[in-house]
């Protein structure tokens, strides 16, 4: 298992050498979107109509953070769980984004487009909140402010850690580690 | 007759709520340093390690531990000698609840249930919080808190099944939804099971069960048993912490079990994540 630091927008050529199981320190700018954001940035999509930032090479962090205290830009700001975004990421993959950062186990339908697409399904540690929120150097709200904790914000991040469980061959770190460690009776 | 005032009941329920928004319980805490040193998956070991550092971070700083901060969960033992002076104790209870959660910034994640609106400037700022009242004899207020997260609630069941099921078919339940939960509720957990009573009975012991220290020993020396058994059986399933694979899944499992129907034998498998922020408190 590799480490690598990469900075966003992310090409195919940085997707492409990652595997599952890699951890990666994620620099740059990336956008947070939960599900009514998705539903919102989807339907633009399909009707072909202009996106809130540029979808090209993007990082969508799924993520609903606490209300930052004074001084601060974002509160504490952990993954929450992807599969409610299933429906909306292969779209997202197929109009150029190339990573997801969230947890826990996505659907096929991902997995299939992030080998389609060169994307790549990233896992941060959930319930690590103040420890992320932390990696977070500015946080700005661009789209949807009504959305409260769900709007979308354009954020930068300094080596913000995570571990590729999704790779653009097909592999699935959940799966792979749970084989390893089950204990058959 | 003891008088409580109101606003007393407030603050009390407030200091709770800030100080279990960002300082893991020192029970929480002693589990996943146990569980980080024995992890023989080093992708897993690492991640214990980021939680313990978050945990430190949170405390050391003041910032919430996780972004999901939770319904406010209260069980609320009421001594019957008890009279609250100048309002209602359920009313103080979430005025505590909203002070907390707004002096602390912790997120509101409480919303309507089909226009998913946030009823904050509605019904109040994180409220109404979750309260399950019973009445004790004595002069006291006896308030258990914990703020529960949607990630592991969203795993979380309850079947009824046949008696013929037994603690065999209770060990494969619980095993089978810890198993379809895989990293989703944030391991290694902290799994409630409630036994028995009715339906509902049966997922509020198994809301309860979570209130408990990890750590402590079942006062039932039968239940004590049963709760190793289906400990060992998850921590065989390798799901590891947030999924990544390992031998820690679960912190502990917890059982609370009541009488039931001669015809009914009710489970419920309630799931806590590894940030257990619960706590206790007597007024």
């Amino acid at each position: 298992m590799a480490q690598y630091t990469l900075t966003t927008p992310l090409t195919s050529e940085d997707t492409k050498q990652l595997k599952a199981g890699d951890t990666v320190l994620l620099n740059g700018t990336i956008y947070t979107a939960r599900d009514a954001a998705h539903k919102r940035l989807v339907e633009l999509l399909e009707k072909g109509e202009e996106l809130p930032f540029d979808l090209e090479g993007s990082v969508i962090y799924f993520v609903g953070p606490t209300p930052p205290k004074p001084g601060d830009p974002i509160g504490s700001a952990g993954p929450t769980t992807s599969y409610r975004m299933d429906s909306y990421s292969p779209t997202m993959l197929k109009y150029g984004s190339k990573g997801m950062i969230g947890k826990g186990k996505r659907n096929q339908e991902v997995k299939d487009a992030c080998v389609k697409y060169d994307g790549i399904y990233f896992g941060a540690t959930g319930g690590a909140g103040a420890l992320l929120g932390k990696k977070i150097t500015s946080a700005e709200v661009i789209a949807y402010p009504e959305l409260g904790p769900e709007a979308v914000r354009k954020i930068t991040v300094k080596d913000f850690p995570v571990t590729v469980i999704n790779d653009t061959y097909g592999n699935d770190l959940y799966q792979m580690g749970r084989e390893q460690y089950e204990v058959k009776d | 007759m003891r008088e409580i005032e109101f606003d007393d009941v407030v603050k009390a329920v407030r200091d709770i709520i800030v100080h279990c928004g960002t300082d893991l319980p020192q029970d929480t805490y002693d589990a996943l340093k146990e569980a980080m040193e024995n992890e023989k998956s080093p992708v897993s070991k690492e991640v214990i390690r980021q939680i313990l550092e978050n945990a430190d971070i949170a405390k050391n700083e003041k910032r919430p531990l996780c972004q999901d901060t939770g319904l406010a969960v209260f069980f609320v033992k009421v001594g019957d000698e008890v009279k609250i002076k100048g309002g209602l104790l359920k009313d103080a209870i979430n005025k505590g609840t909203e002070q907390g959660y707004t002096d602390a910034y912790l997120r509101a994640s409480t919303c309507e249930p089909f226009s998913r609106a946030n009823l904050k400037d509605t019904v109040g700022y994180n409220l109404p919080a979750i309260i399950h009242f019973d009445i004790v004899a004595g002069d006291k207020i006896d308030i258990e808190y914990a703020a529960k997260g949607g990630g592991s609630e969203n795993v979380s069941r309850a079947r009824v099944f046949p008696p013929a099921a037994g603690k065999e078919g209770i060990v494969n339940y619980v095993k089978e939804v810890i198993s379809d939960a895989g990293g989703n509720p944030c391991p290694p957990i902290t799994v409630g099971v409630g036994i028995g009573g009715t339906f509902e009975k049966a997922c509020i012991s198994s809301k309860h069960a979570l209130f408990r220290d990890i750590g402590s020993v079942n006062e039932d020396p039968e239940m004590a048993e049963l709760e190793q058994v289906i400990l060992e059986e998850i921590n065989k399933l390798g799901i590891g912490a947030m999924g990544m694979g390992g031998t820690k899944t679960a912190l502990a499992v917890h059982i609370e079990s009541n009488p039931c129907h001669i015809a009914s034998l009710p489970v419920s498998v309630n799931v806590q994540c590894h940030s257990s922020r619960h706590t206790h408190i007597t007024i």
